[in-house]
């Protein structure tokens, strides 16, 4: 008896050592991941239920039995197909028209001396801090047929007569874009704003024109920002509704505003909802777009490399 | 108050499959300056946050004064810590600081103000008591830092890097104003450092370092004179390490082949008369040589393609400034001054 | 950034570009100002002859002061709510770090992603399931869900940047995890709370798709009733109200920078 046994090794520290710590950092995880309760909860039910509610409801009756037929109604309607095209022609055109303007302001904002271009920015953000309503009230004074930009435009005879610029799509791509520009132009600055000055006077030492250094090195380096711009501009335009019932006046329908009327004039909630969940896709389908788009970008980025 | 000894039992932390404490065992004596070196990575910041009670140990003891506190939080376990950065708190100034230990001991307003300034006294800093904490230079941040671990006399202190983000003269000085702080109160201080020569000033016994493991654990002369390993020789200060070929001895004796010997490069010198009868003599070319003031730096490149290093004090260095590159030169060294160690290790 | 080429043509055509572009973002905002000190029942530019009467309707008005005080209680309601969530939730992913960082940050920002109009009929549908279509409650926690992400991206580089080695210090000294958080963290961080606070109120203020469907009656919100006179008639009540809406928004946005400076 005496051999083997006063052989062992004496026994390793009782091993609920090792579990008690192992308790212990549990218990610390569970404490900091309580911290982010009351915003899960409020996340959860102020936004996820109802999102999940309308999943839902756009396969139910009235009665609450399960049924196709919203998503029927839906698919083989004419009107929906059209507020899709609207939808997406008015994001698209947005993005496009904030490049146009959003870029060379971003430029110029980002070769400008950062006090003159802190200044400026100012009244870049000044629209984002003053109410949607309150611009499209002020974008209603200056379009309308006796407004500021017709009074302008017939008096300087660059149009005989006054135009319809507001209460149709004009207007409310006007709008949308006066929206969206700030949230634009800030990433893209900002993008421009971290490339080095060096890489510039680089190009321009090894004979690049200004053009050409805009091409191959300004816009590829800003390129993150304009993606990230170009995301912001679709998640917000896809599901616009303010606009389009203000400055649209009733001519334009994207997606947000034919669900409105089907839930205000035809109390059609199982077809609001399908209406939802159509725009929930293209929200999806912009970001997985962009998400590819970015991926192409790093590609081609490393067989450069 | 009487000191109190720390024992820490095969304690184990891994990030991973990076291993930071490899089941770390050590007894630390009451009332010891014990000082933990090592290079950034070795695991002497994370034994010290172990003790203090913010990293946690997936296995092992901690035993203070006979207790177990392995799974006691931080604010439950008394120990004093002057932080890398100081810690400072920069919303309030430099007396609240330091009383706010006292005030969560739930001490009188009176009584913590009291004791609040005799700690400040003690850093000789009574005199800024109401200032912020922005408007004090570097040092006198340290020393509020330090008022403040000690103010609520706590049985242990640990110290981070203290003396890091200060500039030289003024981390020499802290060094023994340090020093003379824990022999007046005998308080058990674990210090960190990755400055040997700060190690070697302050401690009572160091700890090396390296990979999660304590190399080494001696008081600081014998750690520099008689290190255990190639690492800690090398890391404690200029090492050179030599194979027995690479010798001769001045009175005929062979050496082994196989035996390696750690000579420090102020143990090299030119003149052989130093050294007397018993001693070592290496011969080779001069490589490289440096000018530092209080002495010179010259790098032998011995027949075997190893090269060593002398450091030869100035007012000894007579025929260092005609050396030039490829010169013969002949070095010797005392055979006490020939510390044996194991072979290198192979990692 | 452009200093390498000697292209003032070019630099002259960029800022021309960029001025009349900077004059299309603000000029909205600036056409509304004289129109309200307007005497006439016209939208007339410029305005014939000044008057107050625009603001005097306004302030006359039981309707549109009770879609104020509606507006304004959500607004501090908002802040009070979402503010010391988005606190706790940032200092939770801080802590947590790593993948369950990542996963609560999506989580708690994805609110500002979705757009707008589903939000709305989403709450409108779970409301009227529970009969509170038109409480002050409702709109509420719409509006507190919009404000989170907005605090959350206010507080989290703040709490990320706070020197975490002070609550430790703290710790050590013998305070526990919530009074170290409360005595050190909190009051450093009260410029940043302040601002999200505010934007979290400028949130809740603006947020006009939400309350158009969720609010009614009695707690119809200052947006909504623009909403709907802007629709209806326009006449220049609106721009009296639009007008004091841009002088308290720019002069908190110009204090709060004033104070970030300082």
């Amino acid at each position: 008896m005496t051999g083997p046994a006063a052989m062992t090794a004496p026994a390793p520290p009782a091993d609920d050592g090792r579990a008690g710590l192992r308790r212990d950092a549990q218990r610390e995880r569970a404490f900091f991941l309580s911290l982010s309760l009351p915003a899960l909860v409020l996340v959860g039910l102020c936004a996820m239920l109802p999102i999940l509610w309308i999943l839902r409801q756009s396969v139910l009756t009235l009665r609450g039995e399960f049924t196709l037929a919203n998503w029927e109604k839906l698919l083989s309607s004419s009107l929906t197909w059209k507020s899709v095209w609207t939808t997406v022609e008015l994001s698209g055109a947005t993005l496009v028209l904030c490049m146009a303007l959003g870029i060379p302001l971003a430029l110029a904002l980002a070769s400008a001396p950062q006090k003159l271009a802190n200044r400026l920015l100012i009244l870049v953000m000044l629209p984002l801090w003053t109410s949607i309503l309150v611009r499209t009230y002020g974008w209603l004074v200056l379009l309308r047929r006796d407004g500021l930009v017709n009074q302008a435009l017939t008096g300087t005879g660059i149009a005989s007569e006054p135009l319809a610029l507001v209460y149709n799509f004009t207007g409310t791509l006007i709008g949308m874009v006066h929206f969206m520009l700030p949230l634009f132009v800030l990433p893209v600055y900002a993008a421009m704003r971290d490339i080095d000055g060096n890489a510039i006077r680089a190009a321009a030492s090894m004979g690049a024109s200004l053009p050409r250094t805009l091409a191959t090195v300004v816009l590829p380096l800003a390129a993150g920002g304009i993606r990230s711009g170009a995301m912001i501009v679709f998640i917000y335009t896809l599901g616009f509704f303010i606009t389009p019932a203000v400055l649209g006046g009733g001519q334009v329908s994207p997606v947000a505003i034919r669900i409105e009327k089907v839930m205000s004039t035809f109390q059609d909630w199982g077809q609001a909802s399908a209406l939802g969940v159509l725009l929930l896709i293209l929200v999806a389908m912009a970001a997985a777009m962009l998400a590819a788009a970015r991926r192409l970008a790093g590609r081609k980025g490393r067989t450069h490399a | 108050m009487t000191p109190i000894p720390i024992t820490l039992d095969a304690l184990r932390k891994t990030y991973g499959d990076y291993v930071a404490l490899d089941d770390v065992s050590l007894a630390i004596r009451p009332g010891e300056f014990l000082t933990l070196l090592g290079p950034s990575g070795s695991g002497k910041t994370t034994l010290l946050m172990a003790l203090a009670g913010f990293v946690r140990p997936e296995a092992g003891r901690i035993l203070i004064g006979g207790r177990d506190v392995t799974r006691l939080a931080p604010n439950r376990r008394d120990i004093g810590i002057v932080f890398q950065n100081y810690a400072l708190f920069p919303h309030m100034d430099v007396l609240a600081n330091v009383e706010y230990p006292l005030r969560l001991r739930k001490v009188s307003r009176r009584q913590a103000r009291e004791r609040a300034m005799a700690a400040l006294a003690r850093v000789k800093l009574d005199a800024f008591a109401g200032r912020d904490i922005s408007q004090l230079s570097g040092g006198q941040r340290q020393r509020v830092a330090l008022a403040r671990a000690i103010v609520f006399e706590p049985r242990i202190m640990l110290m981070d890097e203290p003396l890091s983000a200060l500039d030289k003269n003024l981390r020499e000085h802290m060094q023994l104003e340090i020093r003379r702080l824990h022999d007046d109160l005998g308080i058990t201080t674990i210090y960190v450092t990755h400055d040997q020569r700060e190690a070697l000033t302050m401690s009572d016994r160091i700890a090396v370092m390296k990979d999660g493991c304590i190399r080494q654990i001696d008081a600081p002369q014998d750690i520099y004179s008689r290190p255990g390993s190639g690492f800690v020789a090398e890391f404690m200060g200029e090492a050179n390490i030599l194979a027995g070929g690479d010798c001769a001895t001045l009175d005929g004796t062979a050496l082994s082949s196989a035996a390696t010997l750690m000579i420090r490069a102020e143990n090299l010198h030119l003149d052989a008369r130093t050294c007397g009868t018993d001693g070592l003599r290496l011969e080779g070319r001069l490589a490289g040589k440096a000018y530092r003031g209080e002495n010179w730096l010259l790098q032998v490149a011995l027949a075997s393609g190893k090269e060593v290093m002398l450091s030869i004090p100035a007012a000894a260095a007579a025929g260092c400034e005609t050396l030039a590159p490829g010169d013969p030169v002949a070095a010797f060294a005392a055979r006490r001054h020939a510390h044996p160690i194991p072979a290198p290790e192979a990692a | 950034m452009l200093d390498a080429f000697d292209a003032r043509g070019f630099r002259a055509g960029l800022w021309i570009y960029a001025g009349a572009v900077l004059a299309f973002l603000i000029l909205p905002t600036l056409i509304v100002i004289p129109i309200s000190f307007s005497a006439s029942d016209l939208l007339e530019f410029p305005p014939r002859d000044f008057s107050l009467r625009w603001y005097e309707t306004f302030f006359g008005s039981p309707t549109w002061m009770a879609a104020l005080r509606t507006s304004l209680i959500l607004g501090l309601l908002t802040a009070a709510l979402a503010v010391p969530a988005a606190l706790l939730a940032c200092i939770s992913m801080d802590r947590l770090g790593g993948r369950t960082a990542k996963a609560l940050g999506g989580y708690v920002l994805a609110p500002s992603v979705i757009p707008g109009i589903l939000l709305a009929i989403g709450l409108f549908f779970v409301l009227a399931r529970l009969r509170l279509v038109g409480t002050l409650g409702g709109v509420l926690i719409g509006h507190v869900v919009l404000a989170i992400p907005v605090a959350v991206i206010v507080l989290r580089p703040a709490v990320a940047r706070f020197d975490w080695g002070q609550v430790m210090a703290a710790r050590s000294l013998g305070a526990g995890w919530a009074r170290a958080l409360v005595q050190i963290l909190l009051p450093q961080m009260s410029f940043t709370l302040m601002t999200a606070a505010l934007m979290a109120f400028l949130t809740s203020l603006d947020e006009a798709v939400i309350s158009i469907f969720v609010s009614s009656g009695q707690n119809a919100t200052l947006p909504k009733l623009m909403f709907l006179s802007l629709r209806d008639q326009i006449d220049p009540t609106i721009a009296a109200i639009s007008t004091l809406w841009s002088v308290l928004v720019i002069g908190i946005v110009l204090i709060v920078n004033a104070r970030r400076k300082a």
